[in-house]
């Protein structure tokens, strides 16, 4: 039976809790209700009110807590009821978690996982569905994780648990129960830093991930059919670390990218990623780097608006248009 | 009490100073760069509460508290590298002062978002619950920290699940410039522990016994599993908030007044009371300070610097 993006989530935390029982969650109304989203549903069943924590609306306290317990030995999973949130535990992220290892000399480390219930695309409004991961990605310290499938969901979450550094785990609300696949039977994991190419060809790169992934591939088959264009689509799967060596053997080879994502565009890791394609392999560019991302405003609410702000298969598919031409 | 433990609370509250005072001149001299935040006039409270912890516990000390880095049983050879920005120190030159610590010890560093170390602290306490471990977490902050929503969030969630945690305000009446009138309406501040279902006490700061009897009844409630307590620790700090400050915002009446209620001879009166012969007993202690300070400024300065490019070492666990 396939398994769900959100069900694969529950999955890891059920597999990896009853595995190691210094893994437990915490988060607002995770434990009785089973989240928000039912992501951690039945794990206060299995696991018992000592490790499947209910906390007050004090997201500070839940990601502070969660720092503390892994400095002493834990291996705490903090949930965002919703990724917007995590603007309240700024300061617990990146000045308390992020430097812990740092400034004790390397000889303290904080095995923490946060989950971020991400994106837009549901009629959320602007706080709840903004993508976060730009607020984080220029601190050194974290690790930045944004799974695109129900796989990737369920084996990078379980690397996420079992790795030593704080681990922001950015799921996208939009895929939980709109994507399944089957999985396999037997445990795996995802490591960090290795990007997947989801889709081979030769004429242009997109680079891309988390939900941004789809467009992209509908985007390329339709490009195929439409103008032969044999497009080449790089999921990133995390974005600290990132897959260097992946993405550059694919600009190489294609000569032409396009940075597709939902976070905004203005400062995004496609601005990054960018700027490195541009410094360090300029004379394989046959073309300009081309972004696809949310438009520089909020999430806004109007199904007209949240249709104007969010990439999509037609804003794909004219910028890449544009950039086949050169 | 033993005649050995309080000669040992002596030397702890002597060397507390003792190291301080030397960091001052330090500073003075250009040796010790960056901010100096002295907590003299405050020793009683970081020497009386870790007096009472072992080294599972874990303490958030606040970056005044050299007190309890030396109790805790960091190596004064150490934390004095530490404070040169020496690759010998605590965090091999990554950052300044006390923004580091040592697990082993049960000591971690604070940031300087003062307050934030409660719900930290809080989160150790939660594993020694779930755990059921007999140890305790213990947070110091100032007053001016109190204001702070993390000093709300920890407290509350403490609260709800009892757990083994200590929170000690030392409460030296000024945030910086902002006297304590400006930051609350309250007198005291022990008194918002009712809100958060638990017991808070008020205890003179500067008293080494008020602060161990307090701190000991809190040990013992945590390590019984009877919930957490706030203890306000009324004090005094005698130089700035940092050493660059000069603070004229205070009444010197006020800070004269502070100095005759000095921790230290008010111990010293209780040892002559004891029967120690304080004369000798003083004499040993500086002496044998002396020579560790001596030691501890020689290892710092011999120390070597990090090297620039070690600047990109200890982000992760592994390298990328």
């Amino acid at each position: 039976m396939p398994t769900t993006y959100l069900k694969a989530i529950n999955e890891a935390l059920m597999e990896t809790m009853a595995g190691d029982p210094n893994v437990f969650v915490l988060g607002e109304d995770v434990a009785m209700l089973g989240g928000a989203f039912k992501v951690t549903e039945g794990l206060l069943e299995k696991f018992g009110a000592d490790r499947v924590i209910d906390t007050p609306i004090s997201e500070s306290l839940i990601v502070g807590a969660a720092i503390g317990a892994a400095i002493m030995g834990m291996r705490p999973v903090a949930e965002m009821q919703f990724g917007d949130f995590i603007s309240c535990a700024y300061d617990q992220i990146v000045n308390m978690a992020a430097t812990l290892r740092y400034r004790h000399g390397g000889r303290a480390q904080v095995p923490m996982v946060i989950r971020i219930p991400s994106g837009a695309g549901i009629h959320g409004g602007l706080f709840h569905s903004q993508n976060t991961e730009s607020f984080f990605i220029s601190t050194p310290g974290l690790k930045i994780v944004t799974p695109a499938t129900a796989y990737d969901a369920k084996g990078l979450l379980k690397t996420a648990i079992m790795d030593n550094d704080p681990v922001l785990f950015f799921e996208h609300k939009y895929l939980y129960r709109r994507i399944q696949e089957e999985l396999p039977s037997e445990p795996y994991t995802v490591p960090f830093g290795k990007a997947v190419i989801r889709r081979a060809g030769v004429d242009m790169t997109f680079i891309t991930y988390s939900a941004a992934l789809y467009p992209s591939l509908t985007a390329a088959d339709e490009l195929q059919k439409e103008d032969g264009l044999n497009i080449e689509v790089i999921d990133l799967r995390t974005l600290r670390p990132l897959d260097w060596e992946t993405i550059a053997q694919s600009v190489k080879r294609t000569n032409k990218v396009m940075i597709i994502h939902e976070d905004r565009k203005t400062g995004g890791i496609g601005a990054e990623i960018s700027a490195k394609i541009s410094e360090t392999l300029f004379d394989f560019l046959d073309g300009p780097i081309v972004r696809v991302a949310s438009e520089d405003t909020h999430y806004a609410f109007s199904p007209p608006l949240e249709e104007y702000i969010l990439p999509n298969v037609n804003k794909i598919k004219i910028q890449a248009k544009q950039l086949a031409a050169y | 009490m033993t005649a050995e433990e309080e000669k040992r609370l002596y030397y702890f509250m002597k060397l507390t100073r003792m190291f301080e005072s030397r960091v001052s001149k330090l500073h003075l001299q250009g040796k010790i760069l960056g901010g100096v935040y002295s907590g003299m006039g405050q020793e009683a409270i970081t020497v009386g509460v870790c007096h009472g912890l072992t080294k599972k516990d874990l303490i958030c000390p606040l970056h005044r508290d050299m007190g309890a880095f030396l109790v805790k049983g960091i190596d004064p050879k150490i934390l004095m590298a530490q404070l040169y920005g020496k690759k010998t120190g605590l965090s091999k030159g990554k950052d300044s002062f006390l923004h580091s610590g040592d697990l082993e010890y049960g000591v971690l560093g604070a940031t300087s978002m003062l307050a934030s170390s409660l719900p930290v602290a809080t989160g150790a306490a939660l594993k020694f619950k779930i755990k059921k471990e007999p140890h305790v977490a213990v947070a110091f902050f100032g007053e001016g920290a109190s204001s702070r929503g993390d000093f709300h969030e920890a407290l509350n969630f403490s609260g709800v699940h009892k757990l083994p945690v200590i929170y000690v305000c030392e409460n030296n009446f000024y945030a910086y410039s902002t006297a304590q009138s400006t930051q609350m309406a309250v007198e005291n501040l022990a008194d918002r522990a009712e809100g958060y279902g638990f017991k808070g006490t008020v205890c003179s700061g500067n008293d080494l016994h008020a602060v161990m009897k307090v701190a000991g009844a809190a040990i013992e409630n945590a390590r019984s599993g009877m919930g957490p307590t706030l203890i306000e620790c009324k004090t005094y700090r005698y130089h700035g908030h940092s050493e660059h400050d000069q603070p004229w915002y205070r009444p010197e009446e006020e800070l004269v007044e502070w100095e005759s209620r000095d921790p230290i001879p008010r111990y010293e009166i209780y040892l002559q009371k004891r029967k120690h012969d304080l004369v000798k007993l003083k004499e040993e202690i500086e002496s044998q300070i002396n020579t560790i300070l001596e030691e501890a400024v020689e290892f710092a300065e011999s120390s070597p610097y990090p090297d620039g490019s070690d600047a990109m070492s200890d982000l992760y666990a592994t390298l990328y």
